[in-house]
């Protein structure tokens, strides 16, 4: 019986309580996550995976802000049925600069992962302005303020890089100083697309399943 | 004269200290109550976009993608954690013996938590997002609820180191694995480099991150949503029923099977992605597992209420709280099956996944936290409650919404896994995404009609509850003798 009275001691006293939930709940934790974070391969960038440029980068911040990932996945799963629908099934080397990881849970529009060059800059344009005008069943929503707001008020981008470049984003001293340049004269819309047509572009279509 | 006049109000303040703080208790059963409204009308409105997209008229705040984050986090921090808060408070007294430990603190849990619920709602509209489900507050609000939740356990905890009871009842065990669980996932996937008060990048990419954020994600529901829930039904079920629990051996056993299992499961949301995929089938058989401490709960829970079944005719509070138990079972056995690889292919981003987390979030824990209310508003009043009729038609609207909503899901779900992998005799795609989508919406409008049915019985109850209480302070409660055998020995 000394089971239970090792029991008894845990049941009467809140100290080795609270300490016995947290080694038994953080052992599954550790086993699967510890591993995870030290696998190299994972934090090894695939085909042409670069960090996002200035406009991508701010592009990708409107994603966030707006919620698409709400709606959209992007991650392509190796499935015969997914790989001919949307293109080569996503590689964890094409994410390695993804802070954070916008995979989505949920595919209330399609997958977007592979949406590089998959329609024209002003399809985009149109499509995120007024989505029913292009597809008419889309219950997509518009997003009309998008198209006047500029592409530097989305956030300090030198900053932004700066903070990027710390955990560990190679970006260049050179890039960062011509960041404000490039993202002068564009508004959101410009900055959303040229996200949005960068997606998935590291592995190509032809090369990869 | 003056020595016995002395000792005297010496005993009388003694015993005004065992006065149950019940007060904090009702403000987060209000506060809870306001959120269930306020976080289930956003969904209500959010379904209705997916069928009438217009409905944003333009403006970013009233966006979907924007809306959705306010909708989880209202109902599952609003809501959920409020309710959470004040059956703690509530069940920890009692079992303790002892009134609540830094009464002050306590308070600013409840007024603190709801300040943040509040601004970080706002936030969400405002576009501030980390985009990480069920983290998605900035971090400003991550320090925020990080120091609320230490009050929350201090006050928990404080309370059991002084309780007069020797055994730790088993629903504190719940609550306090709740408490340390959270706080540990909530540091460690909210981890981020800050630039901006509203913006801040994520100490994990990619495949890492979204690992962690799993490992957070089903862990949120698993401790905060399962556990901290389960924490009400050992407190409250075995109250109402008026019955011990079945077996108390088997809820420890089941609680130990509980906490270690669980942790585990996370990678189940990460099926056939770009993670290593030992880590996917790991997550796919410990979700199997799984069922067994959960439904070792179910069992005990089912058992306790048997030999007064009869009460299920006239009480309402019993009613909800044992439907709750047989949608936790249903969901506990839901999930496990979604988490098989050859299932998940077909459900894994369709609506099936969110048919499951209502039948969840709806059946489970909204009507266990109603049945919950119900038992506490009556007893806090002094009075009866204001009316049963309506209660028990709150009942079956909550019933009938919640089964029509998982229904509809059930069938949108399983409609866009199987047509989305659809091919033809030649290997080609049968179906295009858009047509599948299109063919969707008498599913939405169903989904739509079943959550304004769920939020009509929610506003019943507020309106019945509100006129039980009206006017009223908590009647004062202080705490009974101690039974020697169990009393603790100072």
């Amino acid at each position: 019986m000394t089971g239970m009275s090792l029991h008894k001691k845990l049941e009467e006293n809140t100290g080795l309580l609270i300490f016995g939930i947290l080694v038994v709940s953080a052992i599954g934790g550790l086993v699967q996550i510890l591993p995870v974070l030290n696998q190299e391969s994972l934090e090894t960038p695939t085909g042409s995976t670069q960090p996002y440029s200035a406009v991508a980068l701010t592009g990708r911040d409107i994603y966030i802000r707006e919620g698409c990932s709400v709606c959209h996945t992007q991650q392509v799963r190796p499935l015969i049925a997914e790989v001919e629908r949307y293109g080569p099934y996503s590689r964890s080397g094409e994410f390695v600069y993804d802070r954070p990881f916008l995979w989505g849970s949920k595919r209330t529009g399609p997958d977007l992962h592979r949406l590089a060059g998959k329609y024209s800059d002003d399809w985009h344009r149109v499509h995120l302005l007024d989505p029913r005008s292009v597809i008419p069943e889309s219950i997509m929503p518009a997003y009309p303020w998008l198209e006047h707001a500029p592409a530097s008020g989305v956030g300090d981008i030198q900053k932004k890089m700066q903070v990027l470049q710390r955990l560990g984003h190679p970006y260049t001293q050179e890039q960062i100083e011509a960041a404000p340049q490039q993202l002068e004269g564009l508004t959101e819309l410009d900055a959303l697309v040229t996200y949005l047509q960068q997606l998935g572009s590291a592995v190509s279509r032809e090369e990869a399943p | 004269m003056a020595a016995v006049y002395e000792e005297g109000i010496s005993t009388l303040k003694a015993v005004q200290a065992e006065i149950y703080r019940d007060k904090v208790v009702l403000r987060l059963v209000q506060f809870s109550i306001v959120w269930a409204i306020v976080a289930m009308g956003a969904g209500v409105y959010i379904s209705a976009e997916l069928l009438w997209p217009w409905l944003d008229f333009g403006q970013p705040w009233l966006s979907f993608g924007r809306l959705r984050p306010l909708h989880t986090n209202g109902v599952i921090f609003g809501f959920g954690v409020s309710a959470l808060m004040a059956t703690a408070f509530y069940s920890v007294q009692r079992t303790s013996h002892v009134s609540l430990f830094a009464p002050r603190l306590a308070w600013f849990c409840c007024y603190g938590w709801q300040l943040t619920v509040l601004l970080g709602g706002l936030s969400l509209l405002g576009g501030w997002t980390s985009s990480k489900e069920y983290a998605e507050l900035e971090w400003p609000f991550d320090i925020a609820i990080a120091i609320l939740w230490v009050s929350f356990g201090v006050v928990f905890f404080g309370t059991l180191v002084k309780r007069r009871i020797r055994p730790i009842y088993i629903s504190n065990w719940f609550y306090g694995g709740l408490i340390i669980v959270i706080a540990m996932l909530h540091i460690v996937n909210n981890l981020a480099l800050p630039v901006t008060l509203g913006k801040s990048y994520s100490l994990y990419a990619g495949a890492q991150d979204a690992v962690v954020q799993w490992w957070y994600g089903h862990n949120a529901v698993g401790f905060l949503l399962t556990g901290g829930f389960l924490g009400m039904v050992y407190y409250f079920l075995p109250k109402q029923a008026g019955r011990p629990i079945w077996s108390y051996r088997l809820s420890i056993v089941a609680f130990w099977a509980f906490v270690y299992t669980y942790i585990w499961a996370g990678p189940h949301h990460l099926h056939y992605s770009a993670i290593p995929e030992w880590v996917q089938s790991l997550g796919m058989v410990m979700s199997i597992i799984l069922l067994a401490p959960s439904w070792a709960t179910l069992i005990n829970g089912i058992m306790t209420v048997s030999g007064a079944w009869q009460k299920l005719r006239t009480d309402p509070a019993l009613k909800f709280i044992v439907l709750a138990l047989a949608f936790y079972g249903l969901a506990t056995f839901e999930g496990p099956m979604m988490a098989i690889r050859s299932v998940n292919v077909v459900s894994h981003f369709t609506d099936w996944t969110i048919g499951h987390v209502h039948s969840g979030a709806l059946g489970w824990n909204a009507m266990i936290t109603y049945g919950t209310f119900y038992f506490l508003i009556p007893r806090m009043a002094g009075r009866p409650l204001y009316s049963t009729p309506l209660a028990n038609l709150h009942f079956w609207l909550a019933l009938a919404g919640t089964m029509l909503y998982i229904m509809a899901m059930w069938a949108a779900g399983v409609s866009q896994g199987l047509l989305w992998l659809n091919l033809d005799e030649t290997g080609e795609l049968r179906f295009n995404f858009t047509d599948i989508m299109a063919g969707m919406a008498p599913y939405y409008g169903l989904r739509l009609l079943a959550g304004l049915i769920f939020l009509l019985g929610t506003c019943l109850m507020a309106w019945n509850l509100f006129m039980t209480i009206r006017g009223r302070d908590p009647v004062e409660v202080s705490a009974p003798d101690v039974d020697p055998l169990y009393e603790v020995k100072r």
